[in-house]
């Protein structure tokens, strides 16, 4: 247990190169995949949001911790394949059309990631179609996370729902909105299922969002 | 020396390397600003005209009036905005619209010659907005994006103004009337992005010796204590070149650093300009004494 210690202490520090030798003495020392990635790195990527949220934590060391996360699964990955470790939940996330920021998209991408969701990242300036042809390829798509950091870019969240809406896929994912302008407010008036106001809250909100998908189903 | 000349119905700037940099008010504008969001949404004027007044009184010399909130007819808006700015204050506008019926709307009851922001790079902007910018006698902010995105390099920066610069001359548009922006890009998500912004401004100054803006503040993103951060870097980048900043005149950190930069670079005549901001700080304490 004291190798987990270890390894959550060098994630939160986004000591990439520490965190992957960690990782893998665990695993040659006989660890199961799975606990590393509970109780080593996903715990360690909770607090980072965590420290985020209360505004200790600042956009670079969120990256490097992500990054040092990244190090350990690309270790892990196969191994848990192999175990039939199955991810929490499918999050397709992106920028929506007419906005190219992309830092705050990244951040809540890294952190769901970190919290163990598979993540399919669509990019920036991403337009409606695009989103629902994503949905419609993929049966496992349980959430979509839409971003816009100007005014003038919200009304394509609204649009990108309705087109969601029109193809009938509705019913099908939940929908989480984020973005500096973004309020709590303006998500019900699009009727999104959940704004979050930064990347550790969007974790929460996700899997809030999750546990209604699933007892709905 | 290229100038770029803005006018109000009372009032011109002229925008030279020469002489003390413009600082452009970024306040009025909905974006990363929830109050002013809701003030807006809610039709009250009262903050908009406080901000200009309070922006003008601590050095902006001109004013970006951006009208972007969702769901409201932004034609209407960003009139309604900029007749209010105008009745408390006669500084030239910076008019900040993606939407060329807004802008088109707004150049024409505008008395003078404003700065259109902005026109970028990708064929869709660029036939929207320099007729209008040529029709209406306007300058215009050319931002280095194009379709492909943002230009990882100075030199694909580079050239994406040339384009921009070369397609408003076609029109008639002379070269004067543009200023570019090179983008300031937070570095908390890629520690160079600083550099390349100051290496964009020295290219472009270098090449075309026109005027350059950029939204100044945008680099310290994501970081602690921004105003540090914000006031070294636009120091650095007046160094480099840059003329009129989008930035935040409140923000004393700023206006300060951009004051003493000028002085620096010998655009500050026995340093009146500082003297007399500093008092104007000061003012209160003064008066105790």
């Amino acid at each position: 247990m004291s190798d987990m210690k270890e390894i959550f202490q060098a994630v939160l520090e986004g000591d990439r190169e520490t965190t992957v030798t960690l990782v893998q003495a665990a695993v040659d020392s006989g660890v199961v995949a799975n606990d590393i990635l509970q109780n080593g790195l996903i715990a360690a990527m909770l607090e980072v949001g965590h420290q985020f949220e209360e505004g200790e934590y600042y956009v670079p060391e969120m990256l490097i911790s992500a990054r040092a996360m990244q190090g350990a699964l690309d270790i892990l990955k196969p191994l848990l394949v192999k175990a039939g470790v199955e991810p929490i939940g499918k999050v397709i996330i992106g920028t929506v059309k007419g906005d190219l920021h992309d830092i705050g998209k990244n951040l809540v991408a890294m952190m769901l990631e970190g919290a163990g969701f598979k993540i399919q990242d669509l990019g920036i300036d991403v337009a409606p179609e695009t989103f629902v042809e994503a949905i419609r390829n993929d049966p496992n798509v349980d959430i979509v996370g839409l971003s816009a950091l100007l005014t003038t870019t919200m009304p394509s969240m609204d649009a990108t729902i309705k087109a969601i809406d029109e193809a009938g896929l509705r019913g099908k994912v939940k929908i989480m909105v984020g973005g500096a302008p973004v309020t709590s407010n303006y998500s019900q008036r699009i009727k999104a299922d959940g704004y979050a106001p930064d990347a550790g809250q969007a974790v929460t909100l996700a899997k809030s969002l999750l546990g209604e998908k699933s007892v709905h189903q | 020396m290229i100038e770029t000349k803005l006018t109000n119905k009372n009032k011109s700037v002229s925008i030279r390397r020469d002489a003390p940099t413009v600082m452009i008010g970024e306040r009025i504008n909905p974006t990363g600003r929830k109050e002013v969001l809701a003030a807006l949404e809610a039709g009250d004027f009262e903050s908009v005209r406080r901000d200009a007044l309070a922006q003008v009184e601590a050095g902006a010399t001109v004013l970006d009036i951006n009208a972007g909130v969702p769901g409201a007819d932004e034609t209407i808006l960003l009139e309604k905005i900029i007749r209010e700015v105008m009745s408390v204050t006669d500084v030239p506008l910076c008019i900040d619209t993606a939407n060329p019926k807004a802008l088109e709307a707004a150049l024409k009851f505008y008395e003078g010659k404003p700065l259109v922001n902005s026109v970028n790079g990708e064929e869709k902007s660029l036939e929207a907005v320099l007729p209008l910018v040529k029709e209406y006698g306007a300058a215009v902010i050319g931002l280095c994006i194009d379709s492909h995105g943002i230009p990882a390099s100075p030199e694909e920066r580079l050239a994406v103004a040339e384009k921009i610069i070369g397609r408003a001359a076609q029109l008639g548009i002379p070269i004067e009337d543009i200023v570019i922006d090179p983008l300031a890009m937070a570095m908390s998500a890629d520690h160079k992005a600083g550099w390349v912004t100051l290496e964009t401004i020295k290219l472009i100054v270098q090449e075309f010796g026109v005027n350059v803006t950029m939204g100044a503040s945008n680099v310290s993103f994501g970081l602690p204590d921004r105003k540090y951060v914000n006031a070294a870097y636009i120091a650095m980048a007046i160094q480099a070149g840059l003329t009129c900043p989008i930035t935040n005149p409140l923000v004393t950190e700023i206006s300060a650093a951009v004051l003493a930069a000028d002085m620096a670079l010998g655009k500050d005549e026995f340093s009146m300009r500082w003297i007399k901001a500093y008092r104007k700080r000061n003012k209160g304490a003064g008066e105790k004494r």
